[in-house]
């Protein structure tokens, strides 16, 4: 049991790097222990090789890894004591399920009777122990990540456990039940655990904390309302919630915001305007039509169900604008209204508080 | 959907049929005849019955040349298995040095057999040759012409520097097909090397090991090239394995008929071991 700190990590897979071959910028985090965090971001973001950095399976190229003030940054997986699980399942093939799931212990030369109880509890939990005796490599897909998930869940000791899009494999009925299970385990252990995935959904209802990733660097860190009613960078704001944020380009002059030829009013506090590229953005779920505001023309209506997601256009770009399935749609043209409270202003993509 | 009927295509599997039966059927059929009948030249033969099977088999020169056949092909697979395998734990996984290992790994399958047999006929001669004329310059008795034990260790070594590339090939192709994950979940589990080996490499080279003992069994067991060229069987018959002697009798003695029964007798052991390991090696596969 530990807390995590990352100080200043870069990392790239070549040995003479410049700039661009950076996979990790500058990455700064402190993982709270007991918490429970989710790595969010697309493929090729750099995720796991954050997770492999902080298991100890990769040396960064730069910065340190801090376990409780301890710096283990040239200690090996063994020696930092932690537990990863991968997206493919890894089992031994030619070992039984319980032998399977008792190899970690075994290699720590941990006593029978106490290798045997830690073995059948977390069968037990996996609802594995009907098959403990069967050979592994029977076994089908997800019977198999069950498997490489009590591997990383039989050792109580550990300072973290990792789980690397452990759920790719799994059929989608399978995968809710086992990410319940995770999470009712996380409560009833309360260890650090950093669940690596991409996708949202996943990420939002196993994690208090969400961490953004995108390019190799962390955009916000933050429980999942926070990431859903403040996106620090545009691409949170992209990338959570669907249909994700209104993106749009705007002027600012004299600590004014404007839009379409209106002038907007915000959350953000803009004294001077010294970016390249400034945006606002304002989620789908805020946006309101009404009598008067930004004249926009209603391009497409669909029906998800609960919400209607409706596609306008106005002189400043597309706006998305999500509704109620109830409400009544104005047809051709209306006017629509932005929450102040949740509008944005993005300077060079970072938010402008 | 209906289905043409038209017996003329049969016409198509002529060319095989015709080759097959030439180059394994016919041939493997005269054999069985010889081994039934006596002959004695100008195309007369005479039926014996199960005479010349039941003469080999009880034949101490065959027992012998069997003995030695076995005993040469148990001591090079369990040299040449392990080293191989040993070999291909080695070798660089990537970089430049996989394509140099590569082609020196190569290189002693592609010399020809009666090659490899003369260059360590010359190599292992005590007077000239390096290695013969080393060992003896550093006070071993070396001389495989005239020493039956210098015989089987010159041979042994020769089969042993011919073939263990095949097992590191094909060892170092299943090895490479291990995905990192089961690695570094090893490594997080807390596996040492030889755990890792025993319960990660060996189980998924299995199918490549398989197909490396079966090969060498077959290879070592009909071995015939490089002992002929090497030792020509000698001294005496320290080295005359079952095709020496089969060739000896066939065309040194001319007797067909025995010599046509040992082929058959000779044949059957190796359909019989093959059989026997493949089915002891998937019988697991098939379980699970």
């Amino acid at each position: 049991m530990a807390k995590i700190t990352l100080n200043n990590l870069s990392h790239s897979y070549v040995s003479n790097y410049t700039d661009a071959d950076l996979v990790l910028r500058d990455v700064n985090i402190d993982w709270k222990d007991g918490g429970a965090y989710a790595l969010l971001g697309p493929s090729g973001c750099g995720k796991t090789t954050l997770l492999n950095i902080i298991s100890g399976l990769i040396k960064p190229s730069k910065g340190d890894i801090l376990f409780d003030d301890k710096n283990v940054t040239s200690l090996n997986p063994v020696e930092r004591d932690i537990a990863q699980i991968f997206q493919f399942p890894v089992i031994y093939d030619t070992m039984s399920v319980y032998d399977n799931l008792a190899f970690p212990l075994k290699n720590r030369s941990l006593s029978d009777t106490e290798i045997d109880s830690k073995v059948r509890e977390i069968a037990e939990m996996l609802e594995l122990t009907s098959t403990l005796n069967n050979r592994a490599s029977g076994l089908t897909a997800d019977g198999k990540q069950k498997i490489s998930l009590g591997r990383g869940l039989v050792r109580s000791d550990v300072n973290v456990i990792m789980f690397d899009e452990p759920l790719t494999v799994i059929d989608p009925h399978l995968k809710w039940i086992l990410r319940s299970k995770l999470k009712e385990l996380h409560q009833k252990i309360n260890r650090t655990m950093i669940y690596v995935t991409h996708d949202q959904t996943e990420a939002l209802t196993f994690a208090d904390q969400v961490v953004v990733m995108h390019e190799g660097q962390i955009v916000q860190t933050g429980t999942p309302v926070e990431l859903f009613e403040k996106p620090k960078h545009t691409f949170v704001g992209h990338f959570i919630g669907s249909p994700g944020m209104n993106i749009l380009p705007c002027q600012i002059k004299n600590g004014q915001i404007n839009f379409a030829g209106q002038e907007i009013q915000s959350n953000s506090n803009i004294k001077k305007n010294n970016f390249q590229k400034t945006q606002l953005g304002i989620r789908p779920e805020f946006i309101n039509f009404s009598d008067k505001g930004i004249p926009v023309k209603i391009k497409r209506v669909s029906n998800t169900g609960r919400h209607k997601i409706i596609d306008t256009e106005c002189t400043g770009g597309t706006i998305k604008v999500l509704s109620n399935a109830s409400t009544e749609i104005p047809s051709g043209s209306a006017h629509i209204n932005f929450n102040q409270k949740y509008t944005y202003v993005y300077g060079d993509n970072w938010i402008i508080e | 959907m209906n289905k043409t009927i038209n017996q003329k295509a049969w016409f198509f599997v002529v060319p095989v049929f015709v080759l097959v039966a030439f180059n394994a059927a016919i041939p493997l059929m005269t054999v069985v005849n010889y081994s039934f009948q006596e002959t004695f030249g100008n195309n007369v033969f005479a039926w014996e019955g199960t005479r010349w099977f039941k003469q080999i088999l009880l034949s101490e020169r065959f027992h012998d040349a069997l003995g030695r056949q076995i005993a040469f092909t148990f001591i090079i697979l369990l040299i040449q298995i392990p080293l191989g395998i040993g070999i291909a734990l080695t070798m660089p996984k990537k970089g430049w040095g996989v394509p140099v290992c590569l082609i020196l790994m190569s290189m002693p399958l592609l010399i020809p057999w009666n090659v490899v047999g003369a260059m360590w006929n010359i190599f292992a001669l005590p007077d000239i040759g390096f290695l013969g004329y080393s060992l003896n310059a550093i006070g071993f008795d070396f001389n495989f012409t005239q020493q039956p034990g210098d015989a089987w260790f010159t041979t042994i070594l020769m089969d042993v520097w011919h073939w263990t590339s095949l097992v590191v090939l094909l060892s170092y192709a299943g090895l490479n097909s291990i995905q990192p994950a089961y690695y570094q979940a090893a490594e997080i589990d807390g596996a040492s090397r030889w755990a890792t080996f025993r319960y990660i490499e060996l189980p998924k080279m299995k199918k490549v090991l398989t197909l490396a003992i079966l090969l060498r069994f077959m290879d070592s067991f009909m071995i015939y090239t490089e002992p002929f060229v090497l030792t020509g069987g000698g001294p005496g018959n320290a080295t005359a394995f079952l095709s020496i002697d089969l060739v000896k009798m066939a065309l040194g003695q001319f007797d067909l008929g025995p010599a046509a029964a040992m082929s058959l007798i000779y044949f059957f052991i190796v359909l019989l071991v093959c059989w026997v390991f493949y089915s002891l090696m998937m019988k697991n596969e098939v379980r699970s």
